[in-house]
């Protein structure tokens, strides 16, 4: 609808002004490559001896180094793979939490009327402001009482609790916009509440919940802050604990098999970013998520 | 006719009902209309119940908690001593709190103005119907998905270190740079350079708002002439201003959060010479390493102050400055 609006009259008045964007393009290839060079470098380092990445900015190797990614995989005490399943089985457990959670929390916020509700969805939008900091020392108590430090129960269980309050938010703007005529269907073929939520109101969310899920991943996948002080044991390290614990290890770092974990570390998010780079572009767009 | 109308609109469920003729059949009406509401507010209830339950222990309960410990004296072995504003005063008397402060305060007023001005300026070369936008606008979009992550930080130490990728890049032209990470008067720019670089996600929001601006209003502006300047100037910016309000509040708030990149950059310490040493970075080392509860939970309150003050007077402030459509 607006594409159509925006690109008509400029493909109308373009001519005179496409012989001048070459130079336009020249230069945003070269920023993006300034923007992109370090993490190219990074990769082209994880291939590099250690002695190499210092002496030279250039991107090829002289020599190829592939052990780099064996010997980091098996530089701290357990095997990379072991930070890598902690750190999925956390995402998991944070994806589905937050889906659930969210979703039947943003019905209710879109849907039903109940006493108080201005209310507390004010409450509800005051909380995604609230900086974790403010939190984190009497959740910290909290969870030690429980006995709940170095498990993932902390970094999960919450989730389960909708304390990601800004998908709720996004979940309730894209539920409002669903027709109530739907709902009003499926009641008169017998739905209660929760049926229209499971077979209405669920199954037209998609974009909504693919949303919160790739969001959630990506942020509990970066997450360092809440998993360095809930997991102190090194059994239970997620990967960015886990690479920190690499460069802090030896006084002389070794940077080649570290940039190869940081690249088998960021790997995951790389990929979601290619396989969803549209659908993740379009969704910080309208939702303003980062 | 005032008192029970305003009892129907409150809980009617459906305001935009057609009004029913008047019959006989009130009872049943009422109670099927009164059940309904009542089932909505079970259901409400129900689906609520979790996130209730979420607010309760993990947001409220513990706000209200730092806010007693922020009053004590507490290292978790002992009971907390009720020790009155005793942390609160301490902070006055702390140098490394007020460095903290200062270099939070730095950090957020020089970023975040680069990053949206960067975001912005971005944000326009690409609006000006360049082919492939898609593409530009994912690899500029790429660092913000990565900014916040372990990796990227320590790459950061890496490529600001003094033997890294920035000196080698200016040795080329010439110049000896300093071991910016570990000079106190550079450490911090590099992580000022780290926020700047992930100025993709408030440039995909401003693309977003670019693109609601009608065309009709810069064809009518050519018309009467006026130059790029003026129509950026009287179009593009006062139409933009709720978008650049969004992005200012949104990233002024992530930014006094920071903590991963000064913490992996400066290996837990805020060095060198406390110059990297980010609010939250201090507000950890007390609570977490020394586990100085109390006294982390007064400067939690004080982070939350900062963070809502500054939020309540973006609010007021945008009164003056940011344009709605409707007005």
């Amino acid at each position: 609808m607006a594409t159509s609006e925006l690109t008509l009259p400029r493909a109308a008045a373009g001519r005179p002004r496409r012989r001048r964007k070459w130079p336009i393009h020249l230069g945003l290839i070269l920023f993006g490559l300034v923007l992109l060079y370090p993490l190219l470098w990074m990769l082209a380092s994880s291939f590099k001896p250690t002695a190499e990445i210092f002496t030279q900015p250039g991107l090829i190797p002289s020599q190829w180094r592939l052990e780099n990614y064996p010997e980091g995989w098996e530089a701290l005490r357990h095997p990379f793979s072991r930070y890598l399943m902690n750190s999925a089985m956390v995402v998991m457990g944070a994806v589905v939490g937050n889906l659930v959670a969210c979703s039947l929390a943003a019905y209710a916020f879109a849907r039903l009327e109940f006493p108080g509700k201005k209310l507390w969805f004010a409450v509800m939008l005051g909380t995604i402001m609230l900086p974790i900091h403010v939190i984190i020392v009497p959740q910290y108590i909290l969870f030690s009482q429980l006995e709940w430090i170095n498990t993932f129960y902390p970094l999960i269980v919450p989730k389960f609790l909708a304390t990601d309050a800004f998908f709720i938010f996004l979940m309730v703007q894209f539920i409002r916009a669903l027709p109530r005529e739907l709902d009003d269907a499926a009641r008169i073929d017998g739905c209660g509440h929760f049926g229209i939520f499971l077979r209405v109101i669920l199954p037209l969310s998609v974009p909504a919940l693919a949303t919160t899920a790739i969001f959630t991943f990506i942020w509990t996948w970066n997450d360092f802050f809440s998993q360095l002080i809930f997991l102190t044991s090194p059994d239970l390290y997620t990967v960015p604990v886990a690479l920190r614990t690499f460069v802090d290890a030896t006084s002389a770092t070794p940077w080649g098999p570290l940039f190869a974990m940081s690249i088998v570390a960021i790997g995951p998010i790389f990929g979601f970013f290619l396989a969803g780079q549209r659908y993740l572009v379009q969704g910080i767009a309208t939702t303003g998520i980062k | 006719m005032t008192a029970t109308g305003s009892v129907e609109q409150a809980t009617d469920t459906q305001p935009a009902a057609p009004p029913r003729p008047p019959a006989p059949a009130v009872p049943p009406r009422r109670r099927r209309r009164t059940g309904r509401v009542a089932e909505d507010r079970r259901a409400a209830w129900l689906f609520l119940s979790p996130w209730f339950a979420g607010l309760a222990l993990i947001t409220i309960g513990p706000i209200l908690g730092s806010l007693y410990l922020s009053f004590t004296d507490y290292s978790l072995l002992t009971a907390p001593e009720w020790t009155g504003l005793d942390n609160y005063r301490r902070m006055l008397d702390d140098p490394r709190f007020w460095t903290s402060l200062r270099v939070t305060f730095t950090y957020v007023f020089v970023s975040v103005p680069l990053q949206l001005g960067f975001a912005l300026l971005l944000a326009m070369v690409l609006n000006r119907g360049v082919r492939g936008l898609p593409i530009y606008r994912s690899i500029y979009y790429l660092p913000s998905l990565l900014g916040s992550s372990v990796a990227i930080a320590i790459l950061w130490r890496r490529v600001f270190g003094a033997e890294g990728l920035v000196n080698s890049v200016l040795a080329i032209v010439g110049i000896q740079g300093p071991g910016w990470v570990s000079h106190p008067d550079w450490a911090l720019s590099s992580l000022i350079v780290l926020n700047v670089w992930t100025f993709g996600s408030p440039m995909v929001i401003f693309l977003a708002g670019l693109r609601q601006i009608p065309t009709m209003y810069y064809e009518a502006a050519q018309v009467d002439g006026a130059g790029a300047w003026q129509q950026f100037r009287r179009i593009t910016l006062p139409l933009l201003t709720p978008i650049i309000f969004f992005n200012l509040v949104l990233q002024l708030i992530n930014a006094f959060q920071s903590f991963t990149q000064a913490f992996i950059v400066s290996g837990g310490t805020g060095g060198p010479a406390d110059s990297t040493l980010f609010y939250t970075l201090y507000l950890y080392q007390r609570g977490f390493g020394s586990f100085d509860m109390g006294y982390a939970s007064a400067l939690a309150w004080v982070l939350l102050l900062i963070v809502a003050g500054l939020t309540a007077v973006n609010f007021l402030a945008s009164k003056y400055w940011v344009f709605y459509g409707d007005e």
